[in-house]
């Protein structure tokens, strides 16, 4: 343990000459170690006094008071990779980066051949890589500190994540600097801190999957310094420096051809059918025995022959439809923007009965024990009794009740506009309340006794079914008013951020995410290995649920904003170009 | 009470007259009864117990491991809620080091989550939490980091505990002690990944776990708190092993004892503090190559 100090030099009164103190305690309990350290430390420092290097900080003194040892060095302003990274939102550029890549081989190189004995510096990472007021690299922090700490059962030299595995054996050589550079480049491109994740598993994450500007030259160059056993690396800093050197020489032009190469290629996907309603299909479709039911702005519920696309019957109502048909017992059930529950047969498309409400309906409803469960933009969740049309009670909340409602164990849960979250249980109690920041819209889903949502206060939640403790809390770039899925491990929701994200589970980490041009309002379904989605670019998605990988999409005319309905290998989906599709799964 | 029970859905109620009596049988006998019931039986609250052994071991003169547990249920009819926490530490370090680390390390976590979370439970009126349970784990585990650089300079210590928070536990986890759920199934299940060189030569596939068990650095950890700068630990939650067991150890149980010798002394007793010092003597009688121990929670109810 140490700290560098800010220091003025007092041999020069009449300027400030400013220099950098670091001090270094001997906590060796043991008189000879302690004897031992103190005598490594003035060998190093003597070392490090002969350098001379512009990358690295010239030594103007250094002594040892009591337990306390102290280098006097050049300070060097500016800020270091890991604090740029962390201030800066948009990748570091491709050419930068060579450019600094260079000059950190270029130091390495000097020290590697230092006569009389070579130098390794064994802790390349970020933090210990300053970039000066000129741009040019400096690098901070020689080994030297390691000399005061003491090894033991699973003392680590280096830094854990940029470290390559020979170095967890303790052996450290010219091969330990080229690894630990190569992973300082592969966090520097990706953002992804090495510290977070297995150690070498950069493998796992492949430069250009996560920032897909990168060339491929430079991606090979860094995987080669990355491979797991030293033989497969550069045979030694100078062919690395050289292989730099070579692309920067050619990067002017390699930029440009970089991103075309990974977008995947867009397949010619043919609809097996299309079926065009007068207004926007802003909602989801229902499949019910080979029929498709379908809601659009047209103020109409659709039938249609899911095999055929064929026009079956429509139900006229007073409003836009936006919300997902409920089929039960041959009924359908949906909401629409005229405040009412309809309910009609779903052979004949003739009406049963109804329920009026005094907002629209924008919600899909959901049945359980002979009652059917649905909020209204008149700020209530309404149960109402199946066998007597009527009413059994109301919760009031503080906003309107756009999400759908979710039932599990007895209980319901449901967000409202008004920043709430609650779950009920039948009689209509709150059992409990949880207040978001925004509006909770996004409908939610319980798997294993955690349920989820989304907020648009940019929050995606797992909170505790039965007591509704927050277990966990997962940050988007924006709000949500999504819906989210789970299969296994995996829960899936889409951001107006434009993201589709992967989120473990149990740990809530991050397992990919999918870029698409505009926001993503539908909820994704899983079907069979693939995901389905579509989002406000107009484009529906299929990607493979585990890798986050597009396998095709799909462009329609309009924003896609409803789930997708998957069955016997087919795929509906409906887009505000107002047509509904029937997609080859 | 029956008001409680029942629900209020007339309709619900009305089906149920309905339905055509069913073909009558002869009732079942008792024993018949509690072999079927046993599993369905909604025994309120749902509950835990739990017990613990450690020892030194055989090889070892002196003990590093510190362990730690707390179990509560508070219940009113309507809101049951079981709370615990489990803590297992593994110390290293020469000189006193290790087991002041693992120590330390121990009471800061286990008052941190008792201040942060138990304590709401006992509130009358208690404001939304700001944290989430996992980052109440996360930022416990980090705060250990700087008490254990201070207490035991140069010591390190593992470190996993489990958070139990009505059905839902959260583990928070550095270095190579284990948690693990054992079902009512038979099946065994690891739940926390070893930070250790071996672990991740397996995942590399360049050794096999036959091999890892007596490979000659099995004992080199990647990450333990007092040894790396950030510690990162995993956190995750997972729903509890109804009517099952979690059992948290060090490597000295882990280590020497086979995970169907582990099952079957789990599930051959009712009571969690026996089971735990037949681990303990199984582990001994295994050569006791390292300090052991064991906390083993027992899942009642649905």
């Amino acid at each position: 343990m140490g700290s560098v100090y800010r220091a003025r030099d007092l041999h020069f009164p009449n300027v400030i000459k400013l220099v950098a103190v670091k001090e270094m305690i001997n906590q060796a309990p043991d008189p000879v170690v302690r004897e031992t350290i103190v005598n490594n430390f003035e060998r190093e420092a003597n070392i490090l006094v002969t350098l001379n290097h512009p990358s690295i900080p010239k030594i103007f003194d250094f002594f040892t008071h009591e337990e306390r040892s102290y280098l006097v060095l050049e300070l060097v302003n500016g800020k270091d990779l890991e604090a740029i990274l962390r201030s800066s939102l948009e990748p570091i550029r491709e050419d930068q980066v060579i450019l600094w890549a260079i000059e950190v081989c270029d130091v390495l190189e000097y020290l590697h051949t230092h006569k009389p004995e070579p130098i390794i510096f064994r802790d390349i990472k970020p933090q210990n890589l300053m970039v000066n007021q000129q741009n040019h690299i400096v690098m901070v922090d020689f080994g030297i500190a390691k000399i005061f700490k003491t090894g033991q059962k699973g003392t680590m030299i280096g830094t854990e994540g940029y470290s390559p595995p020979e170095q967890y054996r303790g052996d450290a050589t010219f091969q330990t600097d080229i690894y630990a550079l190569g992973a300082t480049l592969h966090h520097v491109l990706t953002r992804r801190d090495p510290r977070l994740e297995a150690p070498f598993s950069f493998g796992d994450r492949p430069i250009r999957q996560l920032n897909p500007v990168v060339s491929q030259e430079f991606e090979s160059i860094i995987s080669t310094a990355l491979n797991y056993k030293p033989e497969d690396r550069f045979k030694d800093i100078t062919s690395m420096k050289a292989a730099l050197v070579s692309l920067a020489r050619k990067t002017g032009a390699l930029s440009k051809v970089a991103s075309g190469d990974l977008m995947t290629r867009e397949q010619n996907i043919k609809p097996l059918w299309v079926f065009k309603c007068e207004d926007e299909i802003r909602g989801s479709a229902t499949l019910d025995s080979g029929t498709i039911y379908v809601g659009a702005y047209d103020n109409n519920l659709y039938a249609i022959d899911a095999a055929k696309g064929q026009f079956q019957w429509k139900y006229a109502v007073d409003g836009g439809v936006i919300s997902k048909p409920l089929i039960s017992n041959n009924q359908v059930y949906f909401g629409s923007e005229d405040g009412k529950l309809h309910v009609i047969h779903s052979k004949t498309g003739k009406r049963s009965w109804m329920f009026t409400t005094e907002g629209p309906i924008r919600c899909s409803a959901k049945i359980a024990e002979g009652h059917i469960f649905f909020g209204s933009d008149d700020a209530n969740l309404y149960a109402v009794n199946i066998a007597s049309n009527r009413k059994s009670w109301a919760i009031k909340t503080e906003g309107p009740v756009r999400s759908t409602p979710f039932i599990s164990n007895d209980l319901i849960y449901f967000g409202t506009e008004a920043n709430e979250f609650l779950c009920s249980d039948f009689r209509g109690q709150v059992k409990w309340r949880f207040w978001t920041k925004r509006p909770v819209t996004s409908s939610p889903i319980v798997s294993d006794g955690i349920v989820y949502f989304a907020s648009l206060d940019s929050n995606f939640y797992a909170l505790d079914a039965k007591s509704g403790w927050v277990i966990w809390r997962f940050r988007m770039g924006k709000g949500s008013v999504a819906s989210p899925t789970t299969v296994e491990n995996f829960t899936f929701i889409g951001s107006a951020d434009g993201y589709l994200y992967c989120v473990e589970k149990s740990s809530a980490k991050e397992i990919w995410r999918f870029k698409t041009d505009h926001q993503v309002s539908g909820s994704p379904t899983i079907y069979k290995d693939a995901l389905y989605f579509g989002a406000a670019d107009g484009t529906f998605y299929c990607l493979d649920y585990k890798s986050g990988r597009q396998r095709w999409k799909f462009t329609t005319n309009g924003p896609i904003t409803g789930t997708p309905m998957a069955a016997n290998d087919i795929i509906y989906i409906g887009s505000a170009d107002h047509c509904l599709y029937a997609l080859i799964a | 009470m029956i008001n409680i029970i029942k629900r209020f859905f007339p309709k619900r109620q009305k089906e149920e007259q309905k339905r055509p009596t069913a073909i009558q049988t002869t009732p079942l006998s008792e024993d018949q009864l509690s072999s079927v019931s046993h599993s369905t039986l909604v025994h309120k609250p749902a509950q835990f117990l739990i017990g613990s052994g450690q020892s030194v071991g055989i090889q070892r003169d002196h003990n590093e491991d510190t362990l730690f547990s707390l179990s509560s249920v508070i219940a009113d009819g309507s809101n049951d809620l079981t709370f615990g926490i489990c803590i297992i530490a593994d110390g290293m370090g020469g000189h006193k080091n290790g087991e002041i680390a693992s120590g330390v390390a121990t009471r800061v976590v286990a008052k941190n989550l008792v201040s942060r979370v138990y304590s709401r439970l006992l509130n009358i009126h208690s404001d939304p939490m700001d944290e989430s349970i996992q980052e109440a784990v996360e930022n416990a585990i980090n705060e250990t980091q700087k008490a254990v650089v201070r207490y035991a300079p140069g010591g390190g210590t593992t470190f996993t505990c489990a958070l139990i928070i009505g059905e839902q536990v959260t583990i928070g986890h550095v270095g190579d002690s284990r948690a693990y759920f054992i079902y009512p199934d038979g099946r065994i299940q690891r739940i926390t990944k070893d930070h250790s060189l071996v672990q991740r030569m397996i995942d590399l596939e360049e050794i096999t776990e036959e091999q890892a068990i007596d490979h000659p650095q099995r004992n080199v950890l990647l990450k333990a708190i007092g040894q790396v700068e950030t510690i990162h630990p995993d956190i995750q939650t997972y729903q509890v092993p109804k009517g099952g067991h979690m059992m948290l150890c060090s490597d000295g149980l882990w280590g020497v004892l086979p995970d169907t010798e582990i099952y079957r002394i789990v599930t051959s007793s009712n009571d969690p503090v026996l089971a735990c010092n037949k681990l303990v003597d199984a582990a001994n009688a295994e050569g006791g190559p390292d300090n052991i121990s064991v906390i083993l929670v027992d899942y009642y109810g649905q």
